[in-house]
């Protein structure tokens, strides 16, 4: 009853006094009214609301209005809604509380949590001080906190993108704080995970924090990351389990395995954020440059082959790298297994040519014409092709040189003396042709 | 008006040096060499920006191979129905001298006299020599299209049917077929592109174009100064006057020079780009 008192009070006060004197009004009321009305009741919920529940009531701090509002249905609904303000508000268990409250530490009770977070890449900058970094609140929300689980939690999979996206879709934050990737937020959504996610609404699709983590979250460049470059096959190996499998058997996954850090992981082909689908011709010539990269004599020698050729032109009918070689599970030519070992040669090339037999994957997709050791003919046919180019432009190079030399002479002195006869022409026809 | 002198003289005589059927042939080889060139050169230089706009202007990796394949049948069409009208002439016409003498196109001794003269005369140490029916040089640009033909012809059909012949022949001969097939068609190209248009068309005396491949038509005087042995033969044997034709009509230079000058432009194009892109290799 008194409290219901206290706020039937308040509101035709608020609406007498407007905003400007709202603040004052419910400070009147607090300091001098409910110590008479409610002594023995102070921590109660209610006794708060009874100001923080009024809706605009904010305060100034330093020049910039700060809403102190509690919006009394989200926190009943909310995973705190048993807590009494005390419990975190610590410093407000008596009425009138001070009038500048300490933040709230949720360390007090989420222990493990906030240690995480203390380590993370947000934790350690929030220690320095920095203002924009996330903290607890940031994220989870404050009076209207759900379980992770709630789908309207703003940590819910599906919403968890957009929370994530207010820093981490904001260019101009992001060269704040020399955040590597700028717009990590638009290049997910745009990703065959974001995709999933916010158009299929799949709870499995990867979002932030399959990735990253949620309080532990570190700098790629942080070998406890999970996103640090050798960590990477297993992280996306928690979903992906069956790629990972195949991955870790062949060359690249076993060279990471044994702490190579140039080797190929995931992201090199599949990238980060923007991860699109692998059937889109875009990726499919992308990634014959991407394994270009390291294998720089292989993609020159495909480049000069049919296949090579084709698609460098931007077609992708022919047989690219992974096509012979496979993508994930990529093993050496000397492993009997491998789809490029002699036993598998047959059977890789009738992927595209049924009728290949053991003559004709005598083929070789890297031919270079200046290995003679490994290719003796297409050495010497080369070589014989240059001297004849070489040799055929040499001579008729000069030739047309000399003779247009000559024609030029002549041209011009029968120009200059026109009844003149010139070698090899009749006498009588330079007259004639000029006086026409 | 060099070039409407040499090309349409209404004052002289005039004498028919290659008959419709060669024309014809000329016609399609050229069509055809270009569709080839089109086509082939953007495979050749894939990495490069002009050759992938090419292909997707053309329709794509299924249509330039299509162009490529039909291009490439119609030349071998064009070789066989030379071939044939050789075989014609020499074995039911009886005419031997296809083969052999100064009608024919088989390098005869006199031609290697001739080149050396020709040199001689470039220098201005000599007069010009007195070239008959076909100078060395239409003769060498005649072998090198007949083995550039061949030559491309047989790697090219290897690569198409590579199933079929990679039954029996070893796969490492298709690396090879490739790299003959495309620097032999890059030397073609060029040498038509720049020694052929400017031992036809472009040296002085012809600039900018010698009607004469559409024509058919020499006239009395370009006879006489230019293969001043064959004028000579011609008289000695009195045959002058069965070669004797009307002079070429307007429509059919107009014609000519159309299709000549439409290949001039499409053919500096593919030269210009292809050395470009050569030199950036």
């Amino acid at each position: 009853m008194v409290e219901k008192d206290a706020l039937s009070l308040s509101r035709p006060l608020f609406i007498r006094l407007g905003k400007p004197l709202l603040s004052s009004a419910i400070f009147f009321i607090a300091v001098f009214l409910l110590p008479v009305l409610a002594p023995a009741q102070s921590g109660s919920k209610e006794i708060c609301l009874s100001c923080h529940g009024v809706q605009g009531l904010e305060k100034v701090r330093k020049g910039k209005a700060v809403s102190l509002y509690v919006d009394r249905e989200k926190f009943s609904q909310s995973v705190h809604s048993r807590l009494e303000c005390a419990s975190c508000h610590r410093d407000a268990s008596q009425v009138p509380h001070p009038p500048e409250l300490k933040p709230v530490e949720c360390s007090t009770c989420h222990t493990d949590a906030f240690q995480a977070y203390s380590q993370s890449v947000h934790g350690k900058a929030h220690a320095k001080g920095d203002g924009d970094v996330a903290f607890c609140s940031d994220c989870h929300g404050s009076h209207n906190i759900l379980p992770a689980k709630h789908p309207d939690s703003r940590v819910y999979p599906l919403n968890l993108p957009r929370t994530c996206g207010t820093c981490h879709g904001d260019p101009e934050l992001a060269k704040r704080h020399r955040i590597p990737v700028a717009n990590a937020y638009q290049l997910y959504m745009d990703s065959i995970h974001g995709r999933a996610l916010t158009r299929s609404g799949l709870l499995v699709a990867a979002h932030c924090s399959s990735c990253h983590g949620s309080h532990e979250i570190k700098p790629k460049a942080d070998p406890e990351s999970k996103v640090y470059r050798t960590k990477i096959p297993s992280t996306c190996g928690a979903c992906h389990a069956g790629v990972a499998a195949e991955y870790f058997d062949g060359v690249h996954g076993r060279a990471v395995k044994e702490g190579s850090s140039v080797a190929p992981v995931c992201v090199d082909c599949h990238t980060t954020h923007e991860i699109r689908r692998v059937e889109t011709p875009a990726w499919k010539l992308e990634i014959i440059k991407e394994c270009g990269t390291c294998h720089r004599e292989s993609l020159r020698t495909y480049r000069d082959t049919f296949h090579g050729q084709v698609t460098g032109l931007g077609f992708t009918r022919v047989a690219r790298c992974s096509d012979c070689h496979g993508s994930h599970r990529i093993l050496p030519s000397s492993d009997a297994k491998s789809s490029v070992s002699q036993a598998n040669l047959v059977s890789t090339c009738q992927k595209c040519h049924p009728k290949a037999n053991a003559n004709f994957v005598r083929f070789s997709p890297h031919a270079d014409p200046n290995d003679k050791a490994r290719n003796p003919g297409l050495y010497y046919i080369a070589g014989f092709m240059n001297i004849l180019v070489f040799g055929v432009f040499l001579f008729f190079g000069l030739h047309t040189a000399l003779w247009l030399f000559r024609s030029t002479l002549e041209v011009w002195r029968r120009r200059k003396s026109p009844g003149e006869p010139e070698g090899g022409q009749d006498p009588d026809e330079g007259g004639g042709k000029n006086g026409k | 008006m060099e070039s409407e002198r040499q090309n349409f003289e209404p004052a002289q005589r005039y004498y028919l040096r290659i008959h419709l059927y060669h024309r014809l042939l000329h016609g399609l080889l050229m069509a055809s060499f270009l569709g080839l060139a089109a086509t082939g050169m953007p495979l050749r230089f894939s990495d490069l920006a002009w050759a992938v706009g090419v292909a997707h202007a053309m329709g794509g990796f299924g249509a330039i191979l299509f162009f490529h394949k039909s291009f490439a049948f119609l030349l071998t069409l064009c070789f066989f129905l030379h071939i044939a009208s050789v075989f014609y002439l020499a074995f039911i016409r009886g005419e031997v001298g296809v083969f052999w003498g100064s009608a024919s196109m088989v390098p005869q001794p006199r031609d290697f006299v001739e080149m050396l003269r020709h040199f001689r005369w470039f220098f201005g140490m000599g007069p010009k020599p007195q070239f008959g029916r076909f100078t060395y040089w239409e003769k060498f640009d005649y072998w090198a299209v007949f083995w550039g033909m061949a030559i491309i012809g047989i790697t090219g059909y290897v690569m198409w049917f590579s199933s079929f012949f990679g039954s029996f022949l070893p796969g490492w001969l298709f690396n090879i077929t490739l790299l003959i097939h495309a620097d032999e068609a890059l030397l073609a190209v060029w040498f038509i592109f720049t020694i052929h248009f400017f031992n036809s068309h472009f040296r002085p005396e012809k600039f900018p174009m010698d009607l004469v491949i559409f024509t058919g038509r020499l006239s009395e005087r370009q006879l006489r100064e230019e293969r001043p042995a064959e004028y000579q033969e011609l008289l000695e044997e009195g045959s002058l006057e069965s070669i004797r034709t009307d002079s070429p009509p307007l429509w059919l230079r107009n014609f000519g020079r159309i299709i000549g000058f439409s290949v001039v432009v499409t053919g500096f194009l593919l030269f210009g780009l292809t050395l470009l892109a050569f030199l950036r290799e």
